[in-house]
């Protein structure tokens, strides 16, 4: 590994910030950063001259990674060529979707019709629409024709019962879901997170009653809805799956982009349960076994933990309230302001498990491991 | 040339099939739409901000594309390809080595995944315009179940070739089903389902068992597979996309400032 870094000569040093800013912590705490800038400064960082610039050097810095092989090495699996066009074109839809409220808020703001005004305009499909369609289904079809020649489909040895690859990595549009296997037991992070996304997204627009934003381009309008879904879409999914892709190697150890994936790098240990630091930590005692009436001690044990997700849940939609929400609870009602608040407060389980994992290497904050019950 | 084009225009043969003139005039073009079948999934006339490229960016349309193109290519593919474990790899190491068209399964697998990122795109705009707001809150949630319908089609699809990549990844995702709460052998609160110590759920009947039919990714699984990739979900796809197609027309079109 030293040797291949080595060859990189003087860029050695610039690459092992990278690798350290590349850890789970950072990586993640950069991109939620930079999100929130981006939100707050989009009228400003969605100029065509700015974006241009971001643009140019982004492609820049990717260009020049690929004379790292290890980078190389993990970029030219066939598999992951879709995730790198992927990135490009969801940041250069956000761009194309930010430029357009960035217009249409000022506009708002002058009283001058938006972008799409004159909804009573109407064009015939044919040939206005139908050649639209046409343009964008050759130009499409080119490119995909091109893929298909240059870009060999994987085939790798047959199917083997006895020989685990390491890592065995599911299909990237499903990695986000993988790195929460890091984070949470397969009943949450493969049956019940997945299982309450999709849950959220068709609850979305029987919450979201603002009536404005309604047919274009705004953030202005409707900037908690935005940023909630984008935090959900582009942190929680696309990170996690470039996360995933580049920088978990054998054993899901992270590795960063430049680094060689060492079969032979230990796992990490997780160590730390909630009642361990609740019951020997904080009160001094040892963990309660004996079962008391009708309760098994187990249920005792994992009793602060229990109270902890419970207050979570609990408290939280009520705290909310009063910081944040009275505005959209008067808007929205006490049901719809309910579902909401759940699903916000399960959407965010995930970073505060990550934040818990990588202050305090918690393991479980209730582990009923009688029942297979752990969070 | 002239001559000759107007010449087939005029005959009886092209008259037979395209029964309006040539798109020249108002009355033609509307025809144009009106009396083709696969036209007239459109309106005859829309709202022009809806049709600008830098609204829609057409990425509806190019799932929809796409979705066609692995219907093509997946039907030449399922000529050739063979669901059985003793051939399944060799069949698709056949396509790349002496198949004449044996590209397609490049092109099937590609389009796969570009199909994965229209939809997502497509629904980002749709969300970013503010789109599912009454009255299209019905559409949007058709539009979710597509797009789970979309992955799972790929997740099938990704277990035929047969191969370490495919099966080592079917076995890590479908080892979460054994998760369930209450249907998983090892899902939280399944111990509970038992009559006199005899467990009801266990490896042999849960909801893994249910999905691989069998507690491991053999056979039995790929052929499951298979059925659910080729046949189960795009049929399932294509009612829904017709639904969605219908909805939007019903529900005014592409939406639009009011
Ligand atoms: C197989 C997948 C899908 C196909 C082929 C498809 C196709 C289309 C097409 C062609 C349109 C016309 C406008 C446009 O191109 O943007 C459209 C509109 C729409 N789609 Fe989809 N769609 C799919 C999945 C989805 C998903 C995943 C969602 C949301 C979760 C969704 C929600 C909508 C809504 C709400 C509209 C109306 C938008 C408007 O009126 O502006 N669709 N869809």
């Amino acid at each position: 590994m030293t040797e291949l870094l080595a060859s990189g000569s003087g860029s050695s040093a610039i690459k092992e910030l990278i690798n350290k800013l590349c850890e789970p912590h950072w990586f993640l705490i950069i991109s939620v950063v930079l999100f929130f800038v981006f939100l707050i400064g989009y009228r400003t960082f969605t100029k065509p001259a700015i974006a241009g610039t971001i643009g140019a050097l982004s492609t820049l810095a990717f260009l020049a990674s690929c004379t790292d092989p290890n980078f190389v090495k993990i970029i030219q699996k066939a598999d992951n060529v879709p995730i790198v066009m992927m990135m490009m074109s969801v940041s250069f839809f956000l761009w194309l979707a930010f430029r357009q409220a960035a217009v249409n808020d000022e506009r708002m703001e002058k009283g001058e019709p938006l972008l799409e005004a004159g909804a009573d305009d109407k064009v015939l499909v044919w040939p206005d629409l139908v050649y639209i369609e046409l343009i964008c289904l050759v130009l499409f079809t080119a490119f995909l024709v091109v893929w298909t020649v240059v870009l060999r489909a994987p085939l790798e040895q047959p199917a083997d019962p006895n020989v685990a690859p390491n890592p065995a990595k599911a299909p990237w549009y499903f990695l986000g879901l993988q790195e929460m296997l890091v984070y949470f037991d397969p009943w949450l992070a493969g049956v019940v997170l997945p299982g309450l996304i999709i849950v959220g997204l068709i609850a979305i627009p029987y919450i979201d009653t603002n009536p404005r934003g309604n047919g274009y381009y705004t953030f202005k309008e409707r900037p908690f809805a935005i940023t909630t879904f984008l935090f959900g879409f582009v942190i929680l999914w696309v990170v996690l799956i470039i996360f995933g892709t580049f920088l978990r190697g054998p054993n899901w150890n992270f590795f960063g982009p430049f680094e060689y994936w060492d079969l032979h790098r230990p796992m990490a240990l997780l160590n730390t349960e909630f009642h361990d630091i609740v019951w020997i930590g904080m009160l001094g005692k040892a963990l309660p076994t004996e079962d008391w009436w009708f309760i098994p001690g187990y249920l005792i044990r994992e009793l602060p933990g229990i109270l902890v997700v419970g207050a979570y849940f609990v408290i939280g939609p009520l705290a909310l309230y009063a910081l944040f929400f009275r505005k959209i609870y008067r808007q929205i009602g006490f049901i719809r302001y309910n579902v909401m608040v759940m699903l916000l407060l399960v959407m965010m389980l995930m970073p505060i498990k990550m934040a818990l994992r990588w202050t305090l290497n918690l393991h479980y904050v209730v582990g009923i491991t009688e029942w297979f019950l752990n969070v | 040339m002239g001559r000759i084009g107007n010449w087939i225009r005029e005959g009886q043969i092209w008259g037979s099939v395209f029964r309006h003139g040539v798109p020249r005039d108002r009355r033609t073009r509307a025809m144009a739409i009106l009396s083709n079948v696969f036209l007239h999934l459109h309106p005859v006339a829309v709202r022009k901000s809806g049709i600008r490229l830098s609204f829609t960016w057409c990425m509806g349309g190019l799932t929809f594309f796409l979705f066609l193109v692995e219907i093509v290519t997946g039907v030449l593919l399922m000529f050739y390809y063979r669901p059985v474990v003793e051939y399944a790899y060799f069949d698709i190491q056949g396509l790349r080595a002496h198949v004449t068209l044996g590209l397609l399964r490049e092109m099937h697998r590609w389009g796969a995944h570009a199909m994965i990122i229209t939809i997502w795109l497509h629904m980002l705009r749709v969300f970013l315009t503010g789109s599912y707001k009454p009255p299209r809150e019905f559409n949007w949630s058709i539009g979710v179940i597509l797009l789970v319908l979309t992955l799972l089609l790929s997740f099938t699809g990704y277990l035929l070739p047969w191969d370490q990549l495919a099966m080592w990844a079917i076995t890590v995702g479908s080892n979460m089903a054994r998760a369930t709460p209450l249907a998983g052998s090892e899902g939280p609160l399944t111990s509970f389902l038992q009559i006199g110590g005899v467990p009801l759920v266990h490896a042999g009947d849960d909801a893994r068992f249910g999905l691989l039919a069998g507690t491991f990714v053999g056979p039995n699984a790929l052929l499951r597979f298979y059925v659910l990739h080729c046949v189960f979900i795009p049929v399932v796809v294509t009612v829904l996309l017709a639904v969605h197609f219908w909805r939007i027309r019903k529900d005014g079109g592409i939406s639009g400032p009011l």
